[in-house]
């Protein structure tokens, strides 16, 4: 049991394999509510904490299609319904001429959803965190490897996980308040 | 270490493989010799074709081993060795060539005396589309190709018996040098053996369109082979999801890119709509053909597209592998549609030609692709690279967690 204002543990690591490692490890232990912080991209560390799939992918799909529909009909509308105009004497509606601002408009959705569904899934922009109350986190932008396993996991115990983070090689575990 | 053994050492059926592949070439090549007796035309036409796809399975290798060379990365590593092999059957692919040589009479417009007596924009053409240039220029393809792929070859054998990590500087300089050589001489390879088909047409795309179908053809072979040895030891304990994940991305690309250079030709044909160029779209749009493209766009574009815009699709070898093969399908039927139409303007007409010569040919070309991969280790274990792109796996026999999922 935890008392209301723990947020967690945080556990400090010197290198990226030693997070991975811990993160496999905690999730193997049955650790499901965590989460880890690091200066740089690690390609397996979203496995090793069990985060899978998230929403994103269709959000960035149905933005890209709602761009290409809109880029598409856009022209349409223009070249064949509000000021048709004969072009070389070919069809108003001649679609191969759509096809490259479609695209374009396609790319476009696509990114624009892809960075907004990011922030909107994300949570951020987050001016607050209870992690930012550890004062050697501000290394998570530049040295520092974190792991922080929450309190709200079923499995938390304060001092029982307390020492199971520290059997996995953590230069320091902190206790995160809420 | 058992990865310095020959691939041959670890894969003993390679060797039934490859002769069971000649056989079928062999016999392929008595029935489509009965096609060239009874109608060496159509023979000549199917052959083309089938020549070019495989033809482009082995440039599209050695380009895309340049590539890597240059770029570096695990997905490089993972399918050099097929690369290698891939790219050492031209020498076979430069005697195979000798039949178009031999039947340019029946395939090129240009090489008929009569034709351009009567015809001033072939007399204009003469300097560029004769004879003796055309074979002197084919000459010159092969010697380059070949230099490259032999070049290449032999210091990637010599670094795997001294390890000597010079070598792979040279092979980086010369890849450089090569991915140019390579670009150039494949849009006039294009030029003189499929674009001078129709022989008042042109397209400056053109070239860079079967650059595109040829890095296509090639990443989809590489992508079979590589799910075909990694279920077997001693790729299956290196060969991860994430490397199929990478080259099946790759495949992505290039479908995309295929998809670019195809339509960008249509777009700027169809808008300037002028009688020297729309010809060549009108034979191969009339209702017929255009069923074969309409073909093209859904299976060689919209279908691997969308399927390869999922991650599930692309990490998962079984799935990945039917995906590629899909495409070398289509990439057969893209090279049907830019030569079959020129003989055929009446409507759409396939011959057994064009069914029993790719066979024939493709039996042949994947016979030498095996007997090749079997001389030498079955993955680079002496690049540079090695290490750093798969190095813990092999130093710590799988514990690491990029092998845990």
């Amino acid at each position: 049991m935890h008392s209301p204002d723990v947020y967690g543990l945080m556990a400090e690591f010197a290198d990226p394999n030693e997070l991975v490692a811990a993160a496999h490890r905690a999730h193997h232990e049955g650790y499901r509510r965590m989460d880890a912080y690091s200066p740089l991209p690690i390609e397996e560390l979203h496995e090793a904490i069990g985060f899978h799939n998230t929403r994103l992918p269709l959000i960035v799909l149905i933005g890209g299609i709602v761009g290409g529909l809109a880029g598409y009909l856009l022209q349409w509308w223009a070249s064949a319904v509000a000021y048709p105009l004969n072009v070389g004497g070919k069809p108003f509606h001649s679609w191969p001429a759509f096809i490259p601002v479609t695209f374009e408009c396609t790319i476009l959705g696509a990114a624009l959803s892809a960075v907004f569904g990011m922030l909107a899934l994300n949570g951020l922009p987050q001016p607050y965190h209870p992690v930012f109350n550890v004062p050697r986190f501000t290394l998570a932008s530049r040295s520092g490897f974190f792991l922080c396993i929450e309190a709200r996991d079923g499995k938390f115990d304060l001092s029982r996980t307390r020492a199971f983070l520290e059997t996995l090689g953590a230069t320091e575990v902190t206790t995160v308040a809420d | 270490m058992a990865l310095r053994q020959t691939a041959d050492e670890l894969i003993p059926e390679l060797r039934r493989y490859q002769r069971q592949l000649l056989l079928a070439g062999a016999a392929g090549a008595v029935v489509s010799f009965v096609g060239y007796v009874l109608n060496p035309a159509q023979f000549f036409q199917s052959y083309l074709m089938a020549y070019m796809f495989v033809l482009g399975l082995s440039l599209g290798s050695l380009a895309l081993g340049m590539v890597h060379q240059l770029s570096g990365g695990a997905w490089g590593v993972v399918i050099r060795r097929p690369i290698g092999a891939a790219a050492r059957v031209l020498p076979a692919l430069t005697v195979m060539f000798l039949p178009i040589a031999f039947g340019m009479h029946h395939l090129y417009e240009w090489t008929h005396a009569d034709v351009v007596a009567n015809d001033p924009i072939l007399q204009g053409k003469q300097l560029y589309l004769n004879t003796p240039f055309f074979l002197v220029r084919a000459a010159i393809y092969f010697a380059a190709w070949n230099g490259i792929s032999f070049l290449l070859n032999r210091w990637s054998l010599e670094q795997d018996r001294t390890g000597d990590r010079r070598l792979s500087r040279r092979m980086q300089l010369l890849s450089g040098g090569g991915l140019l050589a390579y670009g150039l001489l494949t849009t006039f390879a294009a030029f003189d053996w499929m674009m001078s088909l129709a022989p008042h047409w042109f397209s400056t795309i053109y070239g860079v369109l079967i650059i595109g179908g040829q890095a296509l053809s090639a990443m989809a072979f590489l992508i079979v082979v590589l799910v075909w040895l990694s279920r077997r030891k001693p790729l299956s304990d290196i060969v991860v999801a994430s490397h199929f994940h990478d080259l099946a991305n790759l495949m992505l690309a290039f479908v995309m890119l295929w998809a670019y250079f195809s339509f960008s030709q249509y777009l700027i044909i169809w808008s300037g709509n002028l009688p020297e160029e729309i010809t060549w779209y009108m034979h191969r749009l009339q209702p017929g053909w255009r069923l074969v493209a309409l073909l093209l766009v859904v299976f060689h574009f919209a279908v691997p597209f969308v399927l390869l815009l999922s991650r599930a699709v692309k990490r998962e070898p079984d799935t990945i592998m039917k995906v590629a093969a899909a495409i070398l399908v289509a990439r057969l039927i893209d090279l049907f549609w830019l030569i079959a139409p020129e003989f055929h303007q009446d409507g759409v007409y396939v011959s057994w030609m064009d069914v029993a010569l790719p066979l024939t040919l493709v039996s042949l070309w994947l016979g030498c692709f095996m007997w090749q991969l079997r001389g030498r280790a079955i993955l680079p274990v002496y690049d540079p690279q090695f290490e750093e792109a798969l190095g813990p796996i092999i130093d710590q026999g799988g514990e690491t967690p990029r092998t845990a999922h």
